[in-house]
């Protein structure tokens, strides 16, 4: 029965596969396609609507207040009134924008975020687009960001969208280091860049009760933290929302844009934020495997959408609790302790896997890691170097 | 199905290098040119060669093509106006072009019937690399370090 359920999805997708028995196999492939987009599209975009209220609501509670309670039971049409609201709005392209450049930026900037959600397994048989170099797919296709986020702001001609691309070009370069390194210890561990090889090898349980998520090791807790910070900078959520900077450069990249335009931004930032969360999910919180043996019964989608939700929720509660950071402490940050740290975690990966993935490995790479730690802290001088910021002006 | 995906690659990539080569604003060329490029990847996904398409949109997407419209950007002031018909480049790009047609007419290479080869997966490359070529790659990375630490020294703050 609970087999059943949880190969539900698939069976409904080979059930509508097999009503086209006997068309050319060109029909059945393409078809096939049809229904994967469709799917993505819907779950992700109701998703995308959910989160836009829920944070909003939790934010409230944070702020101690209501937030959105007008729109049907507790505030949840929201984001359907929000929806009209954007589409009805007047599209406003600025006389001076280079009008292709202009429209173009926002379509490539939603492209790009739907289309690495794709290479994400949403549970047992789900991958929607099997490819081999699966996590190579999704920082490829993920790196076309900066472009259009480069056109965003070239395309508006207005100083402010400028400076804000040229923000989010410099902090999206330099976070994408820590990222990808960071995924290399579980590449390396694993063997293999496919996502469905990655959730295979971290099933089981140690001793019975602890399951092999690479998060119960040392290297993986140390990559996850430094991804989930690396994926914050990506997908520019407050603390590092430094290129939309409200208080300082209007808007940043999305000052010129209005109506459902800029709605597409706002979609392509969330869409982006479920990727990553997705793809820390499937590297180091185990994918769609169940967190004990006893509840493997409840289907493997409704896991991995259990982990994400929790990533999200922490997405949301950062961004109620820390103020913004400056743009110079953001980059001092990248370069001189997450870049040595995801380095730092390729060595006790290593470590752990040559001294027999046990016990011992696990103690041993804790050791490489809290040296290093360690090290890094003393030398860096934290408290010396996020004191009062000195001005200099132009000389 | 395959020779249908050829043609259409094939139309969107002349296109877009044509488009990159004509256009009078730069800005619009470079990022022409950074189409052209996701045509070719899209070439190798076709033929199969995964992890080449993959490591092209990586590299020239996403640093080379912003690379591009950076320099651009900081080092011209006329971006929106139009630039004159090279000559030069011109007759260097019809040599070059009669130069690699005259070579590839001249091996064999036509003729040969393309052997059937199983697919080639990112392991094996990853195995061949750490392996038959690993001085290479050691000297590439030891490249772009030096490069790294070049750049850096350029960058510093000279102390007064």
């Amino acid at each position: 029965m609970s087999k059943s359920i949880d190969q539900v999805f698939v069976n409904a997708k080979q059930w509508l596969l097999s009503c086209l028995a006997g068309s050319p196999t060109w029909v059945i492939q393409v078809v096939s396609s049809l229904i994967n987009i469709f799917a993505l599209l819907a779950v992700f975009l109701t998703l995308f609507a959910l989160i836009s209220v829920l944070e909003r609501k939790i934010l409230a509670r944070m702020q101690n207040r209501y937030g959105p309670n007008r729109v049907g039971p507790f505030g949840l049409f929201q984001p359907i009134a929000d929806g009209i609201k954007m589409l009805i709005k007047e599209d406003i392209v600025p006389a001076r924008a280079d009008k292709i450049v202009h429209f173009l930026a926002p379509v490539l900037i939603a492209a790009v975020a739907i289309l690495t959600l794709g290479v994400i397994p949403y549970g047992r048989n789900m991958t929607l687009f099997t490819i081999d170099g699966g996590i190579l797919f999704f920082f490829a296709v993920g790196s076309s960001t900066e472009l259009a986020v480069f056109m965003a702001g070239w395309g508006s001609n207005n100083k402010f969208s400028m400076l804000g691309a040229m923000r989010a070009i410099a902090q999206m370069i330099s976070y994408e280091l820590p990222l990808i390194i960071t995924v290399l210890p579980v590449v390396m561990v694993v063997g293999s860049l496919t996502p469905g090889r990655i959730v295979a090898a971290q099933a089981g349980y140690t001793f019975g009760v602890v399951p092999r998520w690479f998060v119960f090791t040392p290297w993986g807790v140390t990559a996850f933290i430094l991804f989930f910070v690396s994926g914050l900078v990506e997908s520019n959520r407050t603390p590092f929302d430094v290129p939309e900077g409200e208080s300082e450069i209007v808007a940043g990249h999305m000052t010129e844009y209005s109506g459902f335009k800029y709605a597409t931004f706002f979609m392509a930032e969330y869409i982006g934020m479920f990727a990553v969360s997705g793809l820390a999910v499937t590297l180091f919180l185990g994918g769609w495997h169940a967190p004990a043996r006893t509840l493997e019964f409840i289907p493997s989608y409704l896991w991995f959408f259990a982990k994400l939700s929790v990533l999200l929720f922490v997405y949301v509660w950062v961004r109620g609790t820390l103020p913004r950071t400056r743009v110079d402490q953001m980059m001092n940050f990248a370069w001189k302790f997450m870049l040595p740290m995801a380095f730092t975690c390729i060595i006790a990966a290593a470590v752990w896997h040559y001294t027999g993935r046990g016990l011992r490995g696990w103690l041993w790479s804790l050791v490489v890691i809290a040296v290093v730690y360690t090290a890094l802290s003393t030398l860096l001088d934290t408290r010396r170097k996020f004191a009062p910021r000195v001005y200099r002006f132009a000389e | 199905m395959n020779s249908a995906a050829l043609i259409i690659i094939a139309i969107v990539t002349l296109a877009a290098a044509l488009a990159a080569a004509t256009l009078r604003k730069l800005m619009h060329a470079a990022l022409s040119f950074a189409v052209a490029l996701v045509g070719i990847a899209a070439f190798f996904f076709l033929l199969g060669a995964e992890f080449v398409g993959l490591a092209l949109v990586f590299i020239y997407i996403g640093a080379v093509a912003v690379l591009i419209v950076f320099t651009i950007l900081l080092t011209r002031r006329d971006v929106g106006e139009g630039r004159g018909f090279n000559w030069g480049g011109a007759i260097i790009a019809v040599a070059v072009f009669g130069g690699l047609t005259w070579s590839i007419l001249k091996t064999q290479s036509l003729a040969i019937v393309a052997p059937r080869m199983p697919a080639l997966t990112v392991k094996q490359i990853g195995v061949a690399l750490m392996t038959t070529y690993v001085w290479p790659l050691q000297c590439v990375g030891l490249l772009l370090t030096a490069a790294l630490i070049g750049a850096l020294i350029l960058v510093m703050e000279e102390k007064r």
